[in-house]
């Protein structure tokens, strides 16, 4: 950061591997250029018009030639997609145990909060070697969450999360930009990534502002809104609920979704939107959509996933277990909601 | 090639250009040549209002921190950069100065199917064009030509309306044209001119009008709800109004993707003509880029979603675009090789049509190979919204579109005037072109790889100096725009006649008078021979 350079700092264990792919993409670029180029000029000095009636005999188009340039372009395309794909891939999927941190943006600033309660502005502070996962969302316009030095960069959507991940390997200060167009300070919505030792990273921890952690914070929000009413009762309770499988009405069709981040938001924003079965014209939820800030949601998000978390996360038969939601127990109850 | 009678060529014949001369003979002319030359001064005023904005945001960008405007200001600029280049410049350019001159001819006919729909398409694309620029007279907007929402749609201040309303009559400009193209070349091409004798061009133009009639329609679409989002609130791309803003990016890349077609295939279309008479060849596998410029009008309308890897779209569906984006590259790197292959063991003559042929195939080719980058998934996370992506199209748009139409309008300037332009000021111009082009877009390639967003306004210091070097770039590709503004228009008083065909060249529209009567052609052509049939050429000039 500062100086200046021809190619970006490696800071992450992706960069490398973005890196070797991009040199493969580059001798491909080079090569065909510089034959194309080659040629070209080579063929406008070695076949120059030397008088005005030359007419030079038609040249036979060779099939040979043609599938040639046809197949060679299409196998290298093809290990590109390939290489790419895998690359992609293991972008799309954080590993399950990454430090979740999450990032809201808005016109024209970032706000970040770490698992651990201190909250930055245009600035993320993270440990070496550890897989961080940012869950992002924006409050207003669509925005772009971009590391250059470590290869990563994902849109941040209004109304939906999404996620990157990354692992730093290199102690520095690297850029963070707003990579998606959001508006007049659009060149201004930039900070940057701290990457510290772990020792430096608690010390650093320590000597913020400590408050609610997110799944406090979401803790109270769940009682203050009184969700804890109906939660405990005659709606769907959401122990184990995060990353089960769902078998919800939406439209009048009933399939079956994951509980990941974008499906509790959606349950909390728009309830209306997937009903869990076993709740079709039932008395529904209010809709909090008006009532709760992104920052908000995102903790009683957080709190959710918490939920039953003492057991093993990995454990793969929680993982393929559904979720069966306590269906309304007693007429009694459903009386009770009218009211 | 074709019976046609010769006909002695009088200094004081009438044309087209002198039949008549009243304002009202222009404005309400139904000669396809005549709305040519219309659309060919229209896109010309867009064109500059388009460069003026780029030339302002290089010498901004010169200075990290901003100096001269606001960031307000900037965004305005890189805006009508891209609404007047793209909407107004690129995607009319060929296809209405050029194809519209040339199409009829190329066919032997008297005008296109439709003349009064074809005038209709001037009238609305000049309306169009008008209210974009009172948009910007007005004060401009600053969303960008993409107009992403939700910011178009509720958070950007401006004149967001009336630019969008100029841009949707401006599609039922496009989607005339391709209509007309289309039963055109249908229904009116002379006798003996089979399908396969067709020139490359009519191929090329062929292939375009599908992409304006299945395509514009849809962005035409996505840009009204835009309006009714914002007028009337009602609830589309928001999601604060129950509605989705990567719904948007489909419906605008559906079409805005092929539009980038739209732009690149009629300058191939013009490069084989110019490479075919500047080697005194058959095109290469002639089949072959004919069917490379349908195949990529079929797969260019599948690979949108390359746009929006980076939005949360499934990964899956993200795959599949990404090898359709592939694919799709294949019969551009066809056209190129075909081409290379053309000139071997040719004829070349370096004039500067050719000059700017082979600066074509050159750019073209960094151009394409660079879109493999963002084709593949894993690179396009570290390039998207890069200036890597700025690099990209440009080469594709400048050093290819725009290249293929400088080089048209010098291939066929003695056709539509009848006059020669200075060869040596010609090739001049095409050098420094491309001298100035590289200079400013290689090192955009390299601030994307390093990181820097598009659309930034300020930037790190670090990217000064090959920010700078690319402003000194842009500032010797102003002299090759400016200089053929001089010399074509020094060439209308003072240039040589041209006679009919002064390169020798084959096609019907070498074999009427240069320029043309108003019906085309004294005697209706037959046509015997395939086209680039330079073999079979007479051995004494006519």
């Amino acid at each position: 950061m500062g100086k200046f350079q021809l190619f970006p700092d490696q800071a992450s264990a992706m960069a490398p591997q973005v890196d070797l792919l991009f040199f493969y993409l580059c001798a491909v670029t080079f090569f065909f250029t510089l034959l194309i180029g080659v040629l070209v000029v080579a063929f406008a000095i070695i076949y120059r018009r030397k008088h005005e009636d030359e007419r030079p005999a038609e040249t036979h188009t060779s099939k040979l030639l043609e599938i040639t340039w046809i197949v060679i372009p299409f196998i290298l395309t093809m290990v590109m997609f390939a290489w790419g794909a895998v690359i992609f891939v293991n972008y799309s999927t954080p590993p399950k145990n990454a430090m979740e941190i999450n990032v809201i943006g808005k016109q024209w600033m970032w706000k970040v909060q770490h698992p651990d309660s201190q909250r930055e502005i245009n600035e993320l502070h993270v440990p070496i070697n550890e897989d961080i996962r940012l869950t992002m969302t924006s409050e207003d316009v669509i925005h772009d969450f971009s590391i250059p030095a470590f290869r990563v960069k994902m849109d941040v959507v209004p109304g939906r999360y999404t996620t990157e991940w990354f692992r730093p390997t290199k102690v520095g200060q690297y850029h963070i930009f707003c990579d998606q167009y959001c508006g007049t300070e659009h060149s201004r919505m930039v900070g940057k990534v701290t990457v510290m030792t772990q020792g430096d990273y608690q010390a650093w921890l320590s000597g913020q502002v400590r408050g609610l952690t997110p799944v406090a914070a979401g803790r109270e929000l769940f009682q203050q809104y009184n969700c804890v009413k109906c939660h405990s009762q005659y709606a769907p309770t959401m122990a184990n609920l995060y990353m089960s499988k769902v078998d919800v009405w939406e439209d009048g069709k009933l399939k079956t979704v994951i509980a990941d981040e974008d499906y509790l938001r959606d349950s909390i924003v728009n309830p209306a939107h997937q009903i869990v079965d076993g709740y079709v014209g039932k008395q529904n939820m209010p809709a909090f959509k008006d009532q709760l800030s992104e920052e908000q949601i995102m903790q009683l998000v957080a709190y959710i996933k918490s939920l039953g978390q003492n057991e093993d996360k990995e454990d793969p038969v929680r993982m393929r277990n559904s979720y069966v939601p306590k269906p309304p127990a007693t007429p009694e109850m459903n009386g009770l909601l009218t009211k | 090639m074709t019976t046609v009678p010769y006909i002695p060529s009088y200094e004081t014949r009438e044309t087209y250009l002198n039949s008549r001369y009243s304002v009202a003979s222009w404005l309400l002319t139904k000669d396809h040549k005549r709305i040519a030359i219309l659309y060919m001064l229209s896109i010309s005023f867009f064109f500059l209002l388009g460069g003026a904005a780029a030339t302002i945001m290089r010498i901004e960008l010169m200075n990290p921190h901003g100096y001269l405007m606001s960031d307000d200001v900037y965004n305005k600029m890189f805006t009508t950069h891209g609404v007047m280049m793209v909407f107004f410049f690129l995607i009319p350019s060929i296809p209405a100065t050029l194809g519209n001159f040339l199409i009829p001819l190329m066919i032997g006919a008297k005008d296109l199917a439709f003349p009064k729909v074809n005038l209709l398409s001037w009238y609305l694309y000049i309306i169009g064009g008008l209210m974009a620029f009172t948009a910007l007279v007005a004060g401009g907007i600053d969303t960008g030509w993409t107009f992403y929402t939700p910011y178009s749609t509720t958070y950007a201040n401006g004149w967001v309306t009336l630019t969008l309303t100029g841009i949707f009559l401006n599609g039922f400009s496009s989607i005339l044209t391709g209509l007309n193209f289309l039963v055109t070349i249908h229904k009116m091409r002379a006798p003996g001119l089979t399908w396969f004798r067709m020139p490359l061009f009519l191929w090329s133009m062929y292939a375009t009008s599908v992409i304006f009639i299945l395509g514009t329609p849809v962005v035409a679409i996505a840009l009204l709800l835009v309006i009714f989002e914002r007028v009337f609130g009602i609830g589309i791309f928001n999601p604060q109004l129950g509605g989705d803003p990567i719904l948007f990016q489909h419906m605008f890349w559906f079409y805005s993707h092929p539009a980038v077609y739209i732009m690149i295939l009629p300058s191939m279309g013009v490069v084989s003509e110019i490479i075919a008479c500047f080697s005194r060849k058959k095109i290469f596998g002639y089949e072959m880029v004919a069917f490379s410029s349908l195949a990529i009008a079929v797969i260019g309308f599948l690979v949108w979603g390359h746009h929006m890897f980076l939005t949360g779209q499934s990964v899956y569906s993200g795959m599949v675009f990404s090898v359709l984006s592939f694919l799709v590259g294949i019969p551009s790197a066809i056209k190129v090789f075909n081409w290379t292959a053309t000139m071997y063991k040719g004829s070349i003559d370096l004039k500067t049509p050719m000059l700017y042929a082979l600066g074509f195939i050159g750019l073209f080719t960094l151009g394409g190979l660079t879109g493999l980058f963002l084709s593949t998934m894993g690179m396009d996370i570290h390039l998207h919204d890069t200036y890597f992506i700025i690099a990209h199209f440009h080469y594709i748009m400048v050093g290819g579109a725009l290249m293929g139409y400088l080089g048209g309008i010098h291939f066929w300037w003695p056709k539509i005037t009848g006059k020669l332009y200075n060869e040596w000021w010609g090739r001049f111009a095409a050098f420094t072109l491309f001298l100035g082009f590289n200079v400013t877009f290689f090192p955009q390639f390299v601030l994307g790889y390093l990181g820097m967003p598009r659309r930034y306004h300020t930037y790190p210091e670090e990217f000064q100096l090959l920010n700078v070097l690319s402003t000194a770039g842009a500032s010797i590709m102003a002299v090759g725009y400016i200089l053929p503004l001089f010399y074509l228009t020094w060439s209308l008083k003072y240039g040589k006649s041209a006679g009919r065909n002064p390169y020798r060249a084959t096609g019907l529209e070498w074999q009427t008078e240069s320029p043309p009567i108003t019906e085309n052609f004294e005697v209706a052509p037959i046509v015997t021979h395939e086209a680039y049939d330079y073999a079979e050429m007479e051995p004494a000039h006519v």
